[in-house]
């Protein structure tokens, strides 16, 4: 196991605590999912009126608190910006229609292959599709440019704004919005929700876990670091749906799912070439944007809108099945990735060099 | 003197994209800039997996990698 210990412990932690999670009272194979409850956080900011889908998900909080925690105690912590802020705010759109035409983020992706949800498959393998396309772009010297450093109180707002939605959760002012059914009305309890947030974001920090980094980096380097713990949040949370007896293998009546292959396949595409581009999953950018990358902050914030606007327009799928709508804007937004991958490539990357031989690669 | 590579300010995994084309030009080796310990981490374990032994100096913000055959 040797230096992948820590990643596989981490992907292991995160198994364990999902599966917690749904024991405690959140949805089925739905321990964790960034994507659903930043979802469901714009539902209880009232950003869009799904009734189904309206919870401030404390574990979105704690994952952004501990991993600010540990940023600054691992000296990680460094406010920077400037790379591509508008095209991350827009394929931060994406990734979450993608995903919420699939019904879940990478990470519900594997939770819902290890609760059985062969639907999940397909995901998986638009995802792969997805990667690979990104993997293409970065070949072809894709680039959103470099970061500049930025004032350290600017890396403060971030985490600064997850305990405001901590305060309007725990205070519950009128204009909050609660689901009253749906999944947006199954939740674990507030302090548990928040602590298993935060220890996920301690450990997904320090080990850089990335969900759409663990493909891409076999796919480009044969680079297997990553993947370790995307195979461990799978082997744990398979072992506890097949002990918690929840396991259902099968295509149909899967909760919060639906069966149209097509479309499962597609959304997550969209998502996995998303990620690429961006250069990490929904949980990535949700950890890098508290260790003060406001370039994953401006990306939250439009996984954030992206979530209001699939309620709003009718994009997300449901559990009957993706919308007119939902197929529209999925489609909209693979021309889009592929327009922006296009325009972001340099034709000849040029690596900068200081020594005798300039490169032109 | 081996050639210098600045990835100050990329985002992963493009350090790691630049050291590859990089040593691809120059197998004997190069020195790559970091400004990030997440970039620090890549481009060590890439270059280790490669097959290059990796000397790292820090002046406190950035880091000098310097990787040898």
């Amino acid at each position: 196991m040797g230096s992948k210990k820590p990643i596989i412990l981490t992907g292991a932690l995160i198994g364990t605590l999902a599966v917690a999670l749904v024991k405690f009272g959140n949805p089925i194979n739905m321990g964790i999912c960034i994507v659903c409850f930043i979802r469901d956080t714009a539902g209880g900011l009232g950003l869009h009126r799904a009734g189904a889908v309206q919870y401030i998900r404390p574990e979105i909080i704690g994952i952004a608190l501990g991993a600010f925690l540990a940023a600054l105690r691992g000296g990680d912590f460094n406010a920077r910006g400037g790379s591509a802020p508008f095209t991350r705010f827009l394929v931060g759109i994406f990734v979450v229609i993608g995903s919420l035409m699939f019904l879940g983020c990478p990470l519900r992706m594997v939770l819902r292959l290890a609760g059985g949800d062969l639907n999940a498959l397909l995901g998986l393998l638009g995802f792969a599709a997805g990667i690979y396309g990104g993997v293409w772009f970065l070949n072809n010297g894709f680039t959103l440019k470099r970061t500049y450093s930025l004032p350290r109180t600017e890396g403060y707002l971030f985490p600064a704004l997850q305990l405001a939605f901590l305060g309007l959760l725990v205070a519950k002012p009128e204009f909050i919005f609660f689901s009253t059914e749906g999944p947006g009305a199954s939740y674990a309890p507030l302090i548990i929700s928040l602590a298993a947030g935060v220890i996920i974001g301690l450990a997904a920090q320090r080990t850089r876990l990335c969900m759409v980094g663990g493909l891409r980096d076999l796919i480009m380097f044969k680079d297997t670091h990553l993947i370790s713990g995307f195979l461990a949040i799978f082997v744990v949370a398979l072992t506890g749906s097949l002990l918690g007896g929840s396991f259902n293998l099968g295509l149909a009546d899967q909760p919060v799912a639906h069966a149209d292959g097509l479309w499962n396949f597609l959304g997550m595409m969209l998502a996995g070439l998303g990620s690429v581009l961006l250069g990490g999953c929904p949980l990535r950018q949700l950890i890098l944007g508290a260790e003060g990358n406001i370039d994953s902050v401006i990306t939250f914030m439009g996984m954030l809108v992206g979530a209001a606007f699939a309620h709003n327009f009718g994009l997300a799928a449901s559990a009957a099945g993706p919308t007119a709508n939902g197929r529209i804007a999925v489609l909209l937004g693979l021309v889009l990735l592929l327009a922006l991958g296009f325009f972001h490539s340099e034709r000849a990357m040029e690596v900068r060099m200081e020594g005798d031989v300039n490169l032109h690669v | 003197m081996f050639n210098k590579i600045d990835t100050r300010g990329r985002s992963c995994p493009e350090p790691v994209l630049l050291t590859q084309k990089a040593i691809g030009q120059n197998p004997e080796g190069v020195q790559v800039i970091v400004d990030n310990t997440t970039a620090r981490e890549n481009v060590t374990r890439f270059a280790k997996n490669s097959g290059y032994r990796v000397e790292i100096a820090g002046d406190g913000k950035d880091y000098i990698l310097t990787l040898r055959r």
